[in-house]
């Protein structure tokens, strides 16, 4: 039944949720938000990279979801750790706040 | 032993070293000792070496590569000829004794009260001893890189040390009373000890680049530097390059014109007398000055091959004999009397060399390390006895108070003037008869520059020594020196009246039916032979008849000289006034030393060279470099840092926006490609 469904509405799909998470990361000002919409553009290549795994018979993209999960878990970790730091320094998670660097 | 022989260097290196790091820690007395003895060491070194060499020619020892670069080998090797072996023997042995000397000197003892070392006794004798080595290094290098280090060392040590009272001031020197009714001679303030010592540095530096360009020449035109195979090569090249040859014979000779102090670069030397006076006696008897002369001595394959620059040689040292010798005549300073003699002697060394007698020039230059020495030695005792007085103007009488250095400093004199029979004639005789056979007007301006010698030479003694004291409160406070200096005194005095042996005029001496050997022509036979080939016209002896005639001109000259002296300052004491005031023009010429410094050197080299510095200094380093290239560089990175600083807003949306171009710009290259 799967196989009924092409590969194009997979990629469709996976475009769509990484344009949504991009969009998010650009536009949204909550850092936690932007930390999720980090994790949907993941996703978003996780799907296509299953989807294409399936599509061509081969178990290497199946590989890669694994490895782009475990850097992800990573990545939240890490970065929750540095938002929680922040936070405790700035009270607040506002991005837009977080401007130190400014030249 | 011979293979020991960097011993010599070593050994006062190491008096360097000790007396440098722990010299104020250790008493005075043991820093003298240090010092002496490490210069006595070396030259034990120098002499089993010379018994041990006998008339073996030369060994070369190797000690170590200092530079192997592509064809560019150097090697820090010594050479041990009978050459290089005199000059050893004369620089360790003088210098020795001035060490023994300046051990003493350099303590100044209040009347019956305690004895007061220099302040700054070890910085004194670690400098004595690096000179010593340096000018080692000089002598004992197989080629001429080398040769050119020991060149530069010697001309810091004498920086260091001429300017070692750096903070005392210039001083006024009294003008000259020429009696009633005539304006007093004014002269020009001495120089500073720092600028002294500044002065000898920068004139020595001038002919410093003749002398490396020199050496420059002559590594393209021989590609190598070591002296044996350059002084094989030279005749073979000299045929097909003649102008290289002349052209490396003429730079060396500038660096020798200013070291050995030669016209025009001699300006230095009198004014080196402001440093202690057991340096002038280093610097001016044994090693420095000593050094253009042995270069030449060493060069003489190269010079014999260009007889225009070996001619330009002997004129300019007689020129230079006769020119200081002038001056010296109405110095008023006793110690710038004694300068401006070395000046003229050191002519006579270029005369004789540049007429081709290297052994009389060596001979002669052996003769004045040790007359020079003992009279530079003699005139400081004269000045430690007086309270640092040397205006002879303020001596007289010294010698019911100071016998043995009046007996030791009449000794040297006779040495200088030429005195029959006592080392300065025999030299000065055998240089006079070589340029008789080269060229007579040579010869002339010779033993005229002899005959002034002698007066002037007496002129000194009779002033100092003899008549009436001239300032009661100096005279009745003068006292004989301590034992290192009249111990060093004797030494030389010893030395000066027998120092001929070296060198009895074998032929006239054989004319007579007499043998004796010219030990020092004999030892340097081995370095001389080969030159002998070389030259273009063989050696040719004067008849009996002729030598016998110089050597009596040379005799009467001396003599005359002297007598003139004794008449003048002894007898008729009122003639050198009258001449002055009836010759005033030519009198105050020659008390300014033909206003050569002030008026030449002074508006036309020292002003130009300072006002060059000084636009140098304001326009190319502080505008040029610092202003533009310095601060510019700073400022441009500095703006461009700010000016990129406005692109970092601090938003993070920003830094993602231009992430997500930048990818999106770098996958749509590799698509629309």
């Amino acid at each position: 039944m799967i196989n009924d469904v092409p590969v194009s509405y997979y990629l469709l799909l996976s475009a769509i949720l990484f344009a949504i998470g991009a969009g998010g990361v650009l536009i949204r000002r909550n850092a936690i938000v932007v930390l999720m919409c980090i994790e949907m553009m993941m996703n978003a290549v996780n799907l296509s990279f299953v989807a294409f795994s399936r599509y061509l018979d081969s178990a290497a993209g199946q590989i890669f979801v694994f490895m782009i999960m475990a850097v992800a878990a990573v990545e939240v970790a890490v970065g929750l750790a540095l938002l929680v730091e922040l936070n405790r320094h700035k009270q607040t998670v506002n991005t837009d706040e977080m401007n130190s660097l400014k030249g | 032993m011979i293979q020991l022989i960097w011993l010599t260097i070593f050994l006062p290196i190491v008096g360097v070293v000790l007396n440098g790091i722990w010299g104020r820690r250790l008493g005075y007395q043991v820093v003298g000792a240090v010092a002496s003895l490490a210069v006595l060491g070396a030259f034990m070194v120098g002499v089993i070496a010379a018994f041990q060499l006998g008339q073996t020619g030369a060994v070369v020892v190797p000690l170590w590569t200092w530079a192997a670069i592509g064809d560019f080998n150097v090697s820090v090797s010594l050479l041990v000829d009978p050459l290089s072996l005199l000059m050893v023997l004369v620089v360790t042995g003088v210098g020795f004794l001035i060490h023994v000397y300046a051990t003493d000197y350099m303590v100044h003892r209040a009347e019956n009260g305690p004895a007061h070392p220099d302040r700054d006794y070890a910085r004194f004798f670690t400098f004595l001893n690096l000179f010593i080595a340096s000018m080692l290094v000089l002598v004992l290098g197989d080629n001429y890189l080398l040769m050119y280090v020991g060149w530069e060392l010697v001309g810091l040590c004498s920086y260091l040390l001429i300017g070692f009272w750096f903070d005392r001031p210039a001083q006024e020197q009294d003008p000259i009373d020429l009696g009633p009714g005539r304006p007093p001679v004014k002269l020009f303030p001495l120089l500073s000890p720092a600028a002294s010592g500044l002065k000898a540095f920068i004139v020595n530096r001038i002919g410093d680049v003749g002398f490396a360009l020199g050496v420059f020449l002559l590594w393209t035109t021989f590609g190598t530097l070591q002296f044996a195979p350059i002084f094989a090569e030279a005749p073979r090249v000299a045929q097909t390059m003649p102008a290289a040859i002349t052209w490396i014979a003429l730079l060396l000779f500038i660096g020798a014109v200013g070291k050995s102090a030669q016209i025009p670069l001699y300006v230095w030397l009198p004014d080196a007398m402001a440093g202690p006076t057991p340096v002038s006696a280093l610097i001016h008897a044994a090693t420095m000055v000593t050094a253009g002369v042995y270069m030449i001595a060493r060069s003489h394959v190269l010079y014999t091959l260009s007889p225009g620059v070996s001619m330009l040689v002997a004129f300019i040292g007689a020129a230079t004999a006769l020119f200081a010798a002038t001056i010296a005549l109405v110095q008023v300073d006793l110690k710038r009397i004694l300068a401006y003699s070395t000046v003229s002697q050191l002519g006579y060394m270029f005369l004789a060399a540049g007429v081709g007698a290297y052994t009389s020039a060596m001979f002669h230059l052996t003769t004045h390390a040790f007359f020079k020495a003992l009279l530079f030695l003699g005139a400081g005792s004269v000045m430690h006895a007086l309270h640092d007085v040397i205006d002879i103007r303020r001596m007289g009488g010294l010698k019911n108070k100071m016998k043995l250095t009046w007996l030791t400093f009449l000794a040297g004199g006779l040495a200088l003037a030429g005195f029959p029979f006592i080392s300065g004639f025999f030299s000065k005789d055998e240089i006079l008869a070589k340029t008789y056979q080269a060229s007579t007007a040579l010869w002339l301006i010779g033993v005229l520059t002899a005959g002034l010698t002698a007066f002037y030479t007496f002129r000194a003694v009779f002033i100092v020594f003899y008549g009436r004291p001239r300032d009661q409160y100096l005279y009745d406070h003068a006292h004989e020196s301590r034992w290192p200096i009249t111990a060093a005194l004797v030494m030389l005095a010893i030395l000066a009246l027998a120092g001929g042996i070296l060198g009895l005029p074998a032929e006239l001496l054989h004319g007579f039916g007499l043998d004796a050997p010219h030990f020092i022509a004999n030892w340097l036979e081995p370095v001389y032979l080969a030159a002998e080939h070389t030259a273009a016209e063989p050696g040719h002896h004067l008849p009996f008849m002729v030598e016998l005639s110089l050597f009596l001109i040379s005799a009467t000259v001396a003599i005359g000289g002297m007598f003139v002296a004794w008449i003048f300052y002894r007898v008729r004491p009122t003639i050198p006034q009258t001449l002055a005031r009836n010759l005033r023009p030519i009198f105050v010429l020659l008390a300014n030393k033909y206003y050569v410094d002030e008026k030449i050197y002074t508006p036309f080299v020292v002003k130009p060279g300072l006002k060059l510095a000084e636009a140098m200094a304001k326009g190319v380093d502080v505008l040029l470099l610092d202003r533009l290239l310095v601060d510019g560089t700073a400022k441009v990175i500095g703006r461009g840092g700010r000016w990129l600083s406005y692109l970092q807003s601090g938003y993070l949306r920003h830094y993602v926006l231009a992430t997500f171009v930048g990818v999106l710009a770098v996958v749509s290259y590799f698509f629309l490609r």
